[in-house]
């Protein structure tokens, strides 16, 4: 069944606001049909992961649109683009990626849009407000929009949400409804040692086992003693919505939706019930490391996008040290926090270890690595799972102490004491 | 005969190949490359197979945003699946479809099938989609 349109999506449909908006809503009526929505609703921010360079296709569609005039019509943020506009030169980007990936930037710049260009945007000034209604792409965006900050998209994808925030409107089903926000899958962590917990390394842990469990059902985590930080939070949700679909989760006594067990289910029973206990964790961890030696040649941080309190943890870690010669230590954050932190006196340290700095992009989404950086270390489960498939290197996973301890060794160590 | 199977039409055409089939949920995004066909997800049970021109069986899309945009990418690139099989309407696979149809005229048939008739596809049966859901298998 298609939609019912109000009086003003029908004239968007016929074209009386322009081609743009017109093909826009032609691509949200659809949609819309496919979601099984019975209407459209307002929304009031957007942001747009269709900035991504993959091809000519998404090249293609972007000037399209863009070149119908489109422009959106809500506050719109940009995610991540296929480029360091203004360093791609000191990296192994090819000139013609650089030359289609800056006109995809141009496109969507064009149209009236926050350029942004960070996959955290929910920690720039233009973060959502509980309840509200957004339309938003970029994975680990969306989980952290609906779980942390309890507002209300649906798991979007790339080329949507540009469509919704040209229109303003996004199809009444789903995430964007309150009777389809509660949990429906229980994890209750059994014996879990307080100090892992407390630990940085947990989250993206706990974030790909809980993806892997709960694949598209919302998962509710309880039991839980520790008060995660927003940084573990953010780990956490980049790291379920790699290994699964994971668009919500609730955390029993630390998300909004989640004061109480009940709330988090809003009264209805679980429709599975997991122990989660140190095997599987240990289980979890292991697959996250792709590598089967400790040669290091590179390491990276920053998915999602360094925070000003990241960058707060890694200063003193690595103040008045060295990294190895032989090794590469990256940091990927946005233009904003990265200026953040130089006025803080933070990249002093960082630059004196050794390290660099790439904005607007990460390694996954630029060709930026040299072929001879083989063997990657990180703190991040979304680059530990995407970069053996993505860039084809093998990569270890460890925590931010072990990342840094590696690279000043210039060979893998992790610390194993939290894990035993 | 073959057997028939009356899927739910995500969007519309005909399509058949050899069925590649995994009941694991997939992210294109660093797991299907578009220039070759090829699913490079190493996690995945079906790493190193080439889907292109293949009935592409999984339940629905994990992970990340970009999927739909490197669908597309292999549709403009001759590179896709010739159709995709779910267990419901995907939304990431339908919109890289309904842009596909829109840039290109070249909608790639999507068919959402019940859990049942899902777990009987195996890696290989030959597969016929015709215009109206309808799904043939040939074992």
């Amino acid at each position: 069944m298609p939609p019912t349109l109000s009086s003003r999506d029908r004239a968007m449909l016929d074209g009386e606001h322009g081609p743009a908006v017109k093909m826009a809503m032609s691509i949200l009526v659809r949609m819309a049909e496919v979601a099984g929505a019975s209407e459209l609703l307002d929304i009031t921010g957007a942001h747009i992961d269709s900035t991504v360079y993959i091809g000519d296709a998404g090249l293609e569609f972007a000037e399209r649109l863009a070149s119908l005039g489109a422009k959106v019509v809500v506050p719109t943020t940009l995610n991540v683009s296929g480029l360091d506009e203004h360093n791609w030169r000191e990296w192994a980007v090819p000139p013609d990626w650089a030359y289609k990936a800056h006109r995809q930037m141009a496109a969507y710049q064009s149209m009236g849009t926050i350029p942004t260009w960070t996959c955290a945007p929910y920690q720039t000034e233009m973060r959502p407000s509980f309840g509200q209604q957004i339309a938003w792409g970029e994975s680990n965006a969306i989980v952290f929009a609906n779980s942390v900050i309890g507002a209300r998209t649906e798991r979007y994808p790339d080329l949507f949400d540009i469509c919704c925030a040209i229109t303003g409107r996004a199809p009444a089903t789903g995430l964007h409804l309150t009777e389809n926000r509660g949990g429906q899958l229980l994890l209750r962590l059994v014996d879990v040692p307080l100090a892992l917990q407390e630990s940085d390394e947990f989250y993206p842990v706990l974030g790909h086992f809980v993806g892997k469990t709960a694949r598209d059902r919302i998962p509710v985590i309880d039991r839980l003693t520790a008060k995660p930080t927003e940084d573990q939070l953010k780990a956490f949700g980049a790291a379920s919505a790699s290994s699964g679909a994971v668009a919500l989760f609730h955390l029993v006594g630390v998300t909004p939706e989640a004061p109480t067990l009940e709330a988090a289910f809003q009264g209805n029973a679980p429709t599975e019930t997991i122990e989660v206990k140190m095997d599987a964790l240990r289980q979890a961890r292991k697959e996250l490391t792709h590598a089967d030696h400790e040669q290091l040649d590179m390491v990276v941080l920053g998915s999602p996008h360094f925070s000003l309190a990241e960058f707060k943890r890694l200063a003193p870690l690595v103040a008045g040290k060295r990294a190895h010669p032989k090794v590469k230590f990256l940091v990927t954050s946005s233009r904003a926090m990265t200026l953040l932190a130089k006025q803080a006196g933070l990249l002093e340290p960082l630059q004196a270890f050794g390290c660099q700095l790439t904005v607007d992009t990460c390694i996954l989404t630029t060709p930026m690595l040299p072929p001879e950086i083989k063997f990657l270390m990180t703190n991040s489960a979304k680059f530990a799972y995407y970069t053996p498939g993505l860039l084809n290197r093998q990569i270890t996973f460890g925590s931010l102490a072990d990342c840094v301890r590696s690279a000043i060794e210039g060979r893998i160590l992790r610390d194993e004491t939290l894990w035993a | 005969m073959g057997k028939i199977i009356h899927g739910k039409v995500v969007i519309n055409g005909q399509a058949q190949g050899a069925a590649l089939v995994s009941s694991e949920p997939l992210s294109f995004w660093g797991g299907y490359d578009w220039k070759t066909g090829e699913i490079i997800d190493r996690r995945h049970p079906l790493s190193g197979s080439i889907a292109a021109g293949r009935i592409l069986v999984v339940p629905f899309t994990r992970g990340s945003s970009t999927t739909t945009a490197v669908l597309l990418e292999a549709i403009r690139a001759g590179t896709a699946p010739a159709a995709i099989l779910t267990t419901e309407a995907d939304f990431f696979f339908a919109l890289a479809s309904v842009v596909a149809d829109e840039l290109y005229a070249k909608p790639l048939p999507l068919v959402a099938l019940a859990a049942a008739d899902f777990a009987s596809l195996r890696t290989g049966d030959q597969v016929t989609i015709a215009d109206d859901g309808l799904v043939t298998v040939y074992q």
